[in-house]
């Protein structure tokens, strides 16, 4: 019987660890990575549908183009305070390259607003034609790379 | 008795290392019956990508006369290397050199003085670029800016700090012959000369061995990135799985088939793939994918 007990103990000890170990596996830093690489995500689903008529992959559909912009300017405008967190770098936290200079130089609120001032630009071409729209996704796509030159580890 | 002959033998070997590690100039009549297009020297620059290390540090390179006056710096694990002023100043830069003395450098990587350069400079790639092409380049410079800021010694220890041993760097490093062998076409010939020459593309996407020399049987193949943090994507085309639209569009405008973007170092050498030709970006596209798969 006491054998049983301490059986029961041990495997409720048992289940317990798994269950910290579980959590740790939910931790809010792992959470922050994935949320804004969803965000990142959504920039990319829209920017596949300018850059796809600005590269002549589809036609130009105007209502098309307009409601990406619209979109990227969107997720361009919510805050991501509450994915950004601090310590949750490259080499901190599995599966995201983001370089911690991104919370250290100070520099990444310029890249913000550049980003910001290109999807507007974007938003008042994007229904007015296919040149208009090919003009603007250059300042968009410059404005990406910046960011990513500068914050993003070099990947394989 | 012994003991001279084998003084006799450290002295041979000596000698054989001091002559095999001297600099290797063209020969004088290397440059002769050419004549300079200064216009196709600009495409030259911009497909060599000059102005990406030259330009002063924070200095915007992708503008129509860039002013080379040095000074970025460039870690490794050999130290640190600083760009020179390569303006067409006469005494800070290098508006006093001749055509040869321009030729032997990014041809030979040999001085006007006669000492190597260190390989931070890509003459391993430069080599395989024309005489024609150089001597349009030389005109090319010869039109930018000048600037008076004097060239920083390189932040090498010993024993890389004596240029001569880099003699016998060369003689093992390989080259120039071309990496993809053989009869192509016109059009991958034309991305050969841009992608193993001017554009210098293995000298961050071949990996290289612990002297730092190409691994030329892992060829494109992806390395770790220079600086220490990530690695250089491999780009051949079993590796990439793009069309060869994908990778003009890449070189042209910075998104990746899945409409992510070039980041880091690539950035600065989009900027300078977009003002390629397109049928430049083309002929880089038609040769990567002439590549033989890596198996990566």
């Amino acid at each position: 019987m006491t054998r049983i007990i301490r059986l029961s103990v041990l495997v409720a000890a048992g289940i317990a660890v798994a269950g910290i170990a579980s959590a740790q596996s939910n931790d809010p830093l792992a959470a922050a990575v994935k949320a804004r690489q969803s965000h990142m995500q959504l920039y990319s689903a829209n920017l596949a549908v300018l850059g796809g008529m600005a590269q002549g992959r589809m036609d130009y559909d105007a209502e098309a183009a307009q409601a990406a912009a619209d979109n990227l300017a969107a997720l361009a405008s919510m805050s991501q305070r509450f994915y950004w967190v601090p310590g949750s770098h490259a080499g901190a936290v599995e599966g995201t390259r983001a370089l911690e200079v991104i919370w250290t130089d100070g520099g990444i609120g310029a890249e913000a607003e550049a980003f910001s001032a290109a999807v507007a630009g974007m938003q008042d071409a994007a229904g007015g034609g296919l040149d208009a729209l090919r003009a603007a996704i250059g300042p968009v796509g410059a404005s990406c790379g910046s960011c990513h030159e500068n914050y993003r580890q070099s990947n394989n | 008795m012994i003991r001279w002959i084998l003084a006799a033998c450290a002295l041979a070997v000596a000698a054989g290392a001091w002559v095999l590690s001297g600099p290797d100039p063209l020969p004088e009549d290397a440059l002769d019956g050419l004549v300079a297009d200064a216009a196709n020297g600009e495409r030259v620059f911009i497909a060599a990508g000059c102005a990406s290390c030259h330009v002063a540090p924070e200095a915007d390179a992708a503008v129509a006369a860039p002013v080379m006056s040095g000074g970025r710096r460039f870690e490794s694990q050999f130290g640190t290397f600083i760009a020179p002023n390569i303006s067409s100043h006469p005494d800070a830069g290098i508006g006093a050199w001749s055509d040869m003395d321009i030729a032997n450098a990014v041809l030979r990587g040999v001085s006007p003085d006669g000492a190597h350069y260190y390989p931070a400079f890509p003459y391993t790639s430069y080599f395989r670029a024309s005489a024609q092409d150089i001597v349009d380049l030389a005109a090319h410079l010869r039109t930018m800016p000048a600037d008076p800021t004097p060239s920083l010694d390189h932040e090498i220890g010993f024993p890389f700090n004596i240029r001569r041993t880099l003699g016998l760097w060369k003689l093992m490093a390989g080259g120039p012959e071309m990496v993809l062998a053989g009869d192509v076409s016109p059009e991958v010939a034309r991305g050969r000369h841009l992608v193993e020459g001017l554009g210098h593309c293995a000298e961050c996407h071949t990996p290289r061995n612990g002297l730092g020399m190409a691994d030329y049987d892992a060829w494109l193949a992806g390395a770790p990135e220079p600086a220490g943090d990530g690695r250089v994507p491999a780009i051949t085309p079993d590796a990439l799985g793009w069309t060869a639209f994908d990778i003009a569009q890449y070189l042209s405008t910075g998104f990746t088939p899945s409409f992510d973007t070039a980041g880091g170092d690539m950035v600065e050498v989009i900027e300078n793939t977009s003002r390629l030709s397109s049928e430049d970006r083309d002929a880089i596209a038609a040769y990567l994918l002439a590549l033989p798969r890596s198996g990566g």
